[in-house]
């Protein structure tokens, strides 16, 4: 059956529910309840929900106040200005005073499409993950978001967690699945070459991966749900087995999964690596799927680059 | 709070002093740091610290404590003095100021007990502070959020978006100063980027706001004496202070920002505090 809620709505929705337990769990925001889905949460915890108004330097720093508090603070908005406007605080006033804020970015990657770069985050891993103490996880459905959330509530550490805009296939087939932050999933094993998806990509290098195998190319795929901490043993242990990675990321080709792969990949020597995702440009005007399909990020461009390779 | 003794008010001006004394101490021997504003704010922390706020160095992560932030986190020095002159940290450990890998960094850590905040990028300390009164508010604690920001800082923007969110949520348990010693590196705050009318900007983002002669322990202590903390509205202090304060030659010189004293300064330095120390 086709999934119709978005993984930013599984969020939220497991939030409120945590919330009403938990009168810890408080949600910052700016003036962005309608864009994260936020609304329920207004609603029936008036006490627990902080607007700011469209102040996102101010929200990621009210939100270190309270986690400094005791608080259980989660900051929501667009993923596009939590990594860019307000930076600095996540820097600061987050990761260097460790203070375990979860940043919920939502929309990011190119959900936004045609609304253009201002609005796009490719951007966010690669910055993200030169903070010490950071921690970054792109969940690629809404079983796994729901799992995520749960983990995240009692969390000591601060996360920065991206979501999409729209609903997305699902990759696993119910919630009973293993996840632990830092800890990729492998999802289809092989011996043939290897390819790492995150977040939304995930779902396409599934089906590739797949379709791989009804040729006889046993293909590997794996969901590197956290880009920070690393699962550097997955790697090291595809590269060594597969001796051919593809990386596939709804991201700039720089610094991001493929950027931390090839970081791993070319100080052992051991795997051949192709790296898919936005290059060094400002992405086409067009659909979020679209853009995806343009920059052989989708399943079709994954085959093709994997019966290339 | 019960009114002030004479004898206090002299007793606090005396830790005011030892403090600005170390302050000096530390920036010679580790020849380098922010003399000029650290010097400005040691009577405000000084009242703070031993007077006003609710701590103990012994149990420096008690639930109920005031929470201080140095948002102008430049001036660790006069912080750094002041916790160790409290008894958060040994003064031997300040000592360690500017030595290889001190863990007294060049700006506030909370490796540091009695740090609350890793400051040192200007502009955060409010929203962290309205996050902290927020917060307070929600668990029915009374706990009070003291934010001490520099003048020059007033040009971060995001000063005002805090601002705007402390009055809007009617946080009379926060506190922010500004430590208003007309200075900032590059010469006058007027001439750089003008802060005034200051009184009435703040006013109109509807917080309540005193001014107080911000190098007198005796107006600093009677003006915390009077603040409300049922007004429904975060308050200012204006604390009109002069850069380098207590040091003739270093007051209101934009140069003593970060300048370091030499030998023959240094040693002139110590002997106008001491003085002034014999008086007392």
């Amino acid at each position: 059956m086709t999934n119709t809620i978005p993984c930013r709505k599984m969020f939220t929705d497991i939030l409120v529910e945590l919330a009403k337990k938990d009168k810890d769990i408080i949600a910052v925001t700016s003036d962005a309840r309608g864009s994260v889905t936020l609304d329920k949460f207004a609603d029936e915890l008036p006490e627990q929900f902080v607007e700011l108004g469209i102040a996102e330097q101010n929200a990621v720093g009210v939100a270190a106040g309270l986690v400094s508090v005791g608080k259980k603070a989660f900051v929501c908005g667009p993923a596009c200005f939590y990594v860019a406007r307000s930076l600095e605080q996540v820097k600061v006033d987050v990761a260097y005073s460790a203070n375990p804020v979860k940043i919920l970015g939502v929309s990011g990657g190119v959900s936004y499409g045609a609304l253009g770069f201002s609005h796009h985050s490719l951007h966010d891993i690669a910055v993200l993950r030169t903070f010490p103490g950071m921690q970054i996880v792109l969940p690629c459905d809404i079983y796994q978001t729901k799992k995520l959330v749960e983990a995240l509530v009692d969390y000591p550490y601060p996360v920065y967690i991206r979501v999409g805009r729209n609903a997305v296939p699902n990759v696993y087939e119910n919630e009973n699945i293993d996840f632990k932050i830092g800890k990729a999933n492998l999802l289809l094993d092989g011996d043939d070459l290897t390819i790492v998806g995150t977040g939304e990509t995930v779902y396409h290098c599934l089906q590739a991966g797949k379709k791989l195998h009804e040729q006889g190319i046993k293909a590997r795929v794996i969901d590197m749900h956290t880009l920070k901490p690393f699962d550097k043993d997955i790697i090291e242990k595809a590269a060594r087995e597969t001796g051919k990675i593809i990386t596939v990321e709804e991201h700039s080709v720089s610094g991001g999964l493929g950027g931390t792969v090839a970081e791993i990949v070319a100080q052992n020597g051991n795997a051949k690596l192709k790296i898919l995702g936005i290059p060094d440009e400002n992405a086409i005007h067009a659909t979020s799927p679209e853009i995806f399909k343009y920059y052989g990020i989708d399943e079709e461009g994954i085959l093709k680059t994997a019966l290339s390779f | 709070m019960s009114k002030i003794t004479d004898s206090e008010i002299k007793k606090l001006k005396l830790q005011a002093e030892e403090i600005r004394k170390r302050v000096v101490e530390i920036i010679y021997s580790a020849k380098g740091g922010h003399i000029g504003g650290s010097l400005s704010s040691i009577e405000i922390e000084t009242a703070l610290y031993f007077h006003v706020m609710n701590i103990d160095p012994i149990n420096p992560q008690k639930t109920d404590r005031d929470r201080f932030i140095l948002s102008k986190g430049h001036s660790v020095e006069a912080l750094y003095a002041v916790l160790a002159a409290k008894g958060f940290i040994p003064q031997s450990l300040l000592d360690t100021y500017g030595q290889f890998n001190s863990k007294l960094a060049g700006h506030p850590t909370k490796k540091t007990p009695g740090v609350e905040l890793n400051s040192g990028a200007l502009g955060h300390g409010l929203s962290v502070g309205v996050g902290m009164a927020i917060g307070a508010k929600m668990s029915k604690s009374t706990f009070r959020t003291f934010v001490l920001m520099g003048d020059g800082e007033q040009g971060e923007g995001s000063i005002y978006e805090a601002a705007m969110s402390a009055s809007h949520y009617k946080l009379d348990n926060l506190v922010a100063i500004i430590d208003r010693n007309t200075l900032q590196i590059s010469g006058k705050t007027e001439t750089v980027m003008a802060l005034e009318p200051m009184r009435e900007r703040w006013e109109a983002f509807g917080w309540e706001v005193f001014e107080v002669k911000g190098n007198d322990i005796e107006d600093i202590v009677n003006t915390f004496g009077v603040l409300n903390y049922s007004t429904e509205k975060p308050k200012l202090i204006i604390s009109h202070t002069t850069k380098g304060n207590g040091i003739s030659f270093m007051e209101n010189g934009a140069k003593w920002h970060h300048g370091v004293p030499a030998e023959q300064q240094y040693k002139d330095a110590i002997c106008e505090i001491e003085e002034r120390i014999k008086k007392l």
